[in-house]
């Protein structure tokens, strides 16, 4: 029988196997932020061991709460900063060039295909969209990571979902992995790695892809992954070029790194989008979802666009062709949080940044922020947020407020609404 | 090796994630005892306080995937913080389930119907759990009954509760 994705990159890294199902894996790239690691450094120089096991595979960026918005913040910003230039973390992110870790990292070109990558996050399984095993840790787990550079995982199970049909208009990848939650539910995918196929899947963008691996997690799964092919060389060509003489000889090494044809899976899904409908949650559990037209009419204080599932270009673009020429309603609040300073950049350079200004966002610069309730645009109590991020979680962007997940394009239209809508009876009006 | 029983919380619900565990605003803490008072903070269950209903406990009863969410080993730590260093559920979110190990602390699975006897026979009542680490078995008692449970743990994780965490562990062996 062939092998899974997944069992090929524990076969490649395996270190040890210290009982049965648990295998200890090199670590390619461990990656990490303000506020799971200052913890982690603080106990290795307690214990005296304050080094890193290869400066080269660590990288870093200051990214929840940038610029620091109190006193207990700004320490842990110093002491990752001071960190980073004590072990001569050279690939570290701070105020100018910093942005949200999950978007950051791909598109500095860190991941690729085959790889070990852990974090002291829970969406670090986004990068599984480059076909690598991409795994969030808690601080301990990070803390053997930047010491030995190994990580012990149970030997996945792989649940294949095959993304069929064709996606209607209006229609994206966060409604096809909202789709998908659920139908499986937030502990469907526990300890198990969604593989992410079909013709669908194939024809998405590395932004869309890294959007549905990036919730891979909500449905309790260590890694999202898709396999890697023409659109995954395309993105990282300018990281490559050099090691490969052309493109097709980069997809042949990177052919590598996909699961066998007979590889033998613990659940085969087939989930049709031709009927999908934009989708929209509603209560505190990302698997409680409902077709944005049922919720039509939900009044919104606050619509935030950004966070390491949907603050990526591409989703700006998709939310600025609905507000394009439009005011957002007067009771609403809209937030856009671009993910880093390059899709900053290029929003500001294509007019983008100009169409939600018109519309009369407030756009903010690169941090997690608000996603988490950590700063630029924590809920007050009762109030409501349609968002582009990934948790609904009870008081996740403020005590007592109410988070209702959706598409970049839902949330635009909802903006201009001032209550949960269709984008389809927005665009191009 | 931490100790592990005491008196039980039981909790529940299902899906109690590492939010209500405690809240993100609380994570710019580097001290894991400042997370104290925040445990359970933002939990939704009826009719829980948790200034009332956590002081004194040292055992968590919940049921299925309790700790998902976020990574934040926060919330192991706010647990150790208020003493309590064993979970008892149905199942648990896998990022949560290899933190309390990596902390030396303990999440147990157990079937879904004993959890439900627990629940049936235990639950609003003062009850006490010992675990006998050696023995893999759990004994609750309450002022009527005493009922004891074996429980099944992978040699990995009996090792690094018995080594004391994660780091330990990993530190004398690679």
């Amino acid at each position: 029988m062939g092998k899974t994705l997944a069992e090929k990159i524990f076969e490649t890294h395996e270190i040890d196997r210290p009982s049965k199902d648990v295998w200890v894996l090199r670590l390619d790239r461990v990656f990490c932020h303000e506020i799971t690691t200052p913890t982690a450094i603080d106990d290795l120089v307690q214990r005296g061991k304050d080094r890193v096991f290869d400066p080269a595979r660590i990288k870093a960026v200051i990214d929840h709460v940038s610029p620091a918005k109190d006193g207990k913040t700004a320490l842990q910003g110093k002491i990752l900063r001071d960190w980073a230039r004590r072990q001569g973390i050279q690939d570290f992110f701070d105020i100018g060039s910093n942005g949200v870790c999950h978007a950051l990292f791909p598109e500095k070109g860190f991941v690729r295909p085959g790889f070990t990558v852990i974090m002291g996050d829970s969406h670090t399984c986004t990068h599984g969209a480059f076909g690598a095993f991409a795994a969030g840790v808690g601080t301990t787990d990070l803390e053997v990571g930047i010491l030995k550079g190994v990580c012990a995982f149970r030997y996945p199970r792989t649940l294949k979902i095959n993304v069929e049909g064709s996606l209607p208009s209006g229609v994206y990848g966060k409604d096809i992995i909202l789709g998908i939650i659920g139908k499986i539910g937030v502990n469907g995918a526990t300890d198990a790695v969604i593989e992410f196929h079909g013709p669908v899947i194939e024809k998405l963008s590395m932004e869309s892809r890294m959007t549905l691996c990036n919730m891979a997690v909500e449905a309790g799964a260590t890694s999202g992954i898709c396999q890697p092919d023409l659109t995954t060389v395309e993105y990282l060509w300018p990281f490559i070029k050099e090691e490969y003489a052309s493109k097709q000889e980069a997809l042949k090494d990177f052919s590598r790194w996909k699961s066998d044809p007979d590889a033998g899976y613990d659940t085969v899904l087939n989930f049709d989008v031709s009927s999908l409908e934009p989708l929209v949650t509603f209560g505190y559990k990302p698997d409680q979802v409902k077709p944005v037209r049922e919720m039509e009419g939900t009044p919104v204080d606050q619509v935030y666009i950004g966070s390491c599932t949907n603050g990526r270009y591409e989703d700006l673009e998709i939310a600025a062709s609905i507000l394009k020429g439009k005011k957002i309603d007067s009771k609403v609040r809209g937030i856009l949080a671009p993910a880093t300073p390059a899709v900053y950049q290029r929003a500001l350079e294509t007019g983008i940044l100009r169409i939600f200004l018109d519309a009369g966002f407030c756009v903010t610069n690169p941090t997690c922020g608000a996603c988490l309730g950590m700063s630029n645009g924590v809920l007050a109590p009762g109030e409501v947020c349609a968002s582009t991020t990934n948790r609904n979680f009870n008081g996740r962007m403020g005590k007592g407020g109410m988070v209702h997940l959706m598409s970049p394009a839902t949330a635009a239209a909802t903006a201009v609404a001032g209550y949960i809508t269709n984008s389809s009876l927005y665009k191009n009006r | 090796m931490k100790q592990f029983g005491g008196t039980v919380l039981f909790l529940n619900r299902s899906d109690i994630n590492t939010d209500e565990i405690i809240p993100a605003k609380y994570l710019t803490e580097i001290a894991k005892e400042a997370l104290k008072p925040y445990l359970l903070e933002d939990l939704r269950l009826e009719g829980f306080v948790s200034s009332r209903d956590i002081p004194g406990k040292g055992a968590i009863v919940t049921r299925s995937n309790f700790g998902c969410g976020s990574s934040r080993e926060h919330a192991p730590w706010a647990l150790e913080a208020n003493g309590i260093h064993v979970v008892v559920a149905e199942s648990f979110a896998r990022i949560f389930r290899q933190n309390m190990f990596n902390c030396g602390m303990l999440a147990i699975e157990l079937p879904p119907a004993l959890i439900e006897e627990l629940f049936q026979t235990f639950a609003n009542t003062e009850t006490v759990l010992k675990v006998n680490f050696g023995r893999d078995t759990l004994q609750f008692s309450n002022s009527t009954c005493t009922k004891s449970y074996p429980y099944q743990l992978n040699s990995f994780d009996k090792a690094l509760v018995e080594a004391g965490g994660w780091i330990e562990y990993a530190d004398a062996k690679y």
